[in-house]
């Protein structure tokens, strides 16, 4: 089994140099979510400015999977309309259950495009997924429709 | 000194490939070990020409079935220095954890609402503020439920600490099992640190202010020669999937004292005597807390593995761990940015070892690990409190039993070495 057909390039990138790392003020919503079999953690706290777009901020411990996968979801969600955060999300849960079978649209999904081989190792998909729960669930107490896990 | 070459052909899963080719090297028994084959067609013949109900019927295969039952009860009984009627059948160590737990709840309760009790349960009451005392490396089926007894009860937690190194802080026990204390309960080997805990010595104190004494035996009874009656114990918790034995089933020991004493957990046929619309009475130990259709199948299967792990020779098998423990504590420390999360030396240590890479994350290292064929465990291995009490988020844990050899702790050292080298963290 190859390393590099599910770390890719980018993802190493995001792990080593996360974007948007570290939380900030002000919020409406913090959440945290574990991932309770390997310990990964996030953090991450969300409000939705005036003009209705998610304003994010996180910080988290874990694998290089479940942090560069935050830093992409960080990337692609911040300033966005929640309609548009929220159809990220489902794009990406796709790709990350497709076990392998798809590739991603690199037009909606960009770097998130590189975790379509994790898809093929279930105990990694969680990881992947961490950050994305987390931002769905601050995002839907945030404008109150429930809690989203 | 075990012929290994000889004892690997006897898992015929450890000669098998993953990720197409790559041979397996599986370090990973300290989570579940795997079964030699004379367990796997003992289990089979049981199904192919044993299988009936045991305890009941009156036909010539159920009789059949019994004596299978009751002859392997016997024989892991001995395994453990323990007469039979001591050994009750579980599903696993964390059931046996939980079955006593629930006794000390459940006689609790039935104190509490006047209900009659029954000889012995008296003992098993716990009022508010009374202690129980674990240490800081449980596994999560030795602490989560005394949380449980605690939020029923009103009893309180107490710790036993771990040194930096990851032993056990023994020197002032006096102050900490006190007249306050009901029940200690203890693991005797960690399965996070892999350290071997002087389980006398908290046993003693334990006695010495008249509260129980359990012990999770789980990583100890798999790899070294225990005998029951020896240390201090009223009861022994063990998963029989550890040791070479199918999943499935696990044993409670208890001396017959303990055991009569302790109220039923789970209720129902079997476990009888006597049953009327509006009460009723219970069977003797082990019959009163094995209820329901035991797992047959399994327990015959034990009985093979504990005659296993008995030909080859307890004594043997730890002198062989032991072995290899000091090898791979020895290869691993000569690692730049490798660091053991445990005892540094096999001295009163199992072969369980945890360790973190600088810069690493467990959960990648294995995953480099596994892409050459390594089976590792990574994470928090169940004692999530223990891996924040030794300052680390998850840790990697390889561990060694009878089947291992040298040449699989250099697969473990080239695999870390490859991951350092992939992550550019060398």
């Amino acid at each position: 089994m190859s390393l590099e057909s599910m770390y890719q390039e980018i993802i190493l990138e995001h792990y080593k140099s996360p974007q948007g790392k570290g939380l900030r003020e002000p919020f409406a919503v913090e959440v945290h979510h574990v991932n309770p079999t390997c310990g990964d953690e996030i953090t991450l706290r969300v409000h939705t400015a005036a003009d209705g777009t998610i304003d994010l901020s996180y910080d988290g411990q874990g694998c290089s999977i479940s942090q560069a996968s935050a830093s992409v979801m960080f990337e692609l969600v911040q300033g966005k309309s929640v309609d548009d955060g929220f159809a990220l999300e489902a794009e990406f849960l796709e790709l990350m259950q497709s076990k392998g079978e798809k590739s991603g649209d690199e037009d909606v999904l960009g770097d998130a495009v590189a975790f379509a081989g994790v898809s093929k190792f279930p105990a990694r998909v969680k990881c992947a997924l961490l950050g994305w729960m987390a931002m769905k669930d601050a995002v839907s107490q945030n404008i109150g429709v429930g809690n989203g896990r | 000194m075990l012929d290994v070459a000889r004892i690997r052909e006897d898992f015929p899963i450890l000669s098998r490939k993953v990720h197409g080719d790559v041979p397996l090297v599986y370090l990973d028994s300290a989570a579940t070990s795997q079964k030699p084959l004379s367990v796997i067609e003992a289990e089979s013949n049981f199904y192919l020409n044993a299988n009936a109900a045991i305890h009941r019927g009156a036909h010539a295969l159920a009789e059949i079935a019994t004596e299978h039952y009751e002859s392997s009860r016997a024989a892991i009984a001995h395994f453990i220095g323990a007469r039979p009627n001591e050994v009750v059948f579980v599903k696993n160590a964390t059931e046996a954890l939980n079955l006593i737990a629930y006794g000390f709840s459940n006689a609790t309760a039935k104190f509490r609402n006047g209900s009659q009790l029954l000889a012995g349960e008296e003992r098993f009451v716990l009022k508010p503020g009374d202690e129980i005392v674990l240490t800081e490396m449980e596994h999560h089926a030795n602490l989560v439920p005394w949380q449980e007894v605690v939020l029923k009860t009103g009893a309180v937690l107490k710790f036993i600490p771990t040194t930096d190194d990851g032993r056990l802080v023994v020197d002032n026990l006096a102050d900490i099992i006190t007249e306050r204390t009901k029940v200690v309960s203890v693991v005797h080997q960690s399965n996070l640190l892999g350290t071997l805990n002087p389980v006398q010595l908290i046993g003693a104190q334990a006695k010495a202010v008249g509260a129980w004494f359990i012990l999770d035996a789980c990583q100890s009874v798999p790899h070294m020669s225990v005998d029951v009656t020896t240390l201090g114990a009223d009861f022994v918790a063990f998963s029989g999937h550890k040791m070479c034995g199918p999943t499935g089933i696990g044993v409670l020991w208890g001396s017959s004292e303990a055991l009569d004493a302790l109220p039923v957990f789970l209720t129902g046929g079997s476990m009888i005597e006597t049953v009327y619309f509006d009460h009723s009475t219970y069977a003797k130990a082990p019959a009163k807390f094995e209820a329901g259709t035991p797992m047959s199948a399994q327990i015959v299967g034990l009985a093979a593995a504990v005659k296993y792990l008995s030909d080859l020779g307890m004594d043997a098998i730890a002198e062989h761990e032991h072995r290899l423990t000091a090898a791979a504590l020895s290869a691993l420390q000569q690692i730049d940015g490798v660091r053991i999360v445990g005892p540094t030396e096999a001295l009163n240590r199992g072969s369980a070892i945890s360790f973190v890479v600088d810069s690493l994350h467990p959960h990648d290292v294995g995953h480099v690990l596994d892409s050459r064929g390594v089976a590792v465990r990574v994470g928090h291995h169940c004692a999530w409190p223990t891996c924040r009490r030794m300052n680390v988020p998850a840790t990697t844990r390889a561990s060694f039993y009878l089947y291992n050899d040298e040449s699989e702790i250099e697969h473990l050292v080239s695999g870390i070495l490859a991951a350092q080298k992939f992550f550019g963290v060398a």
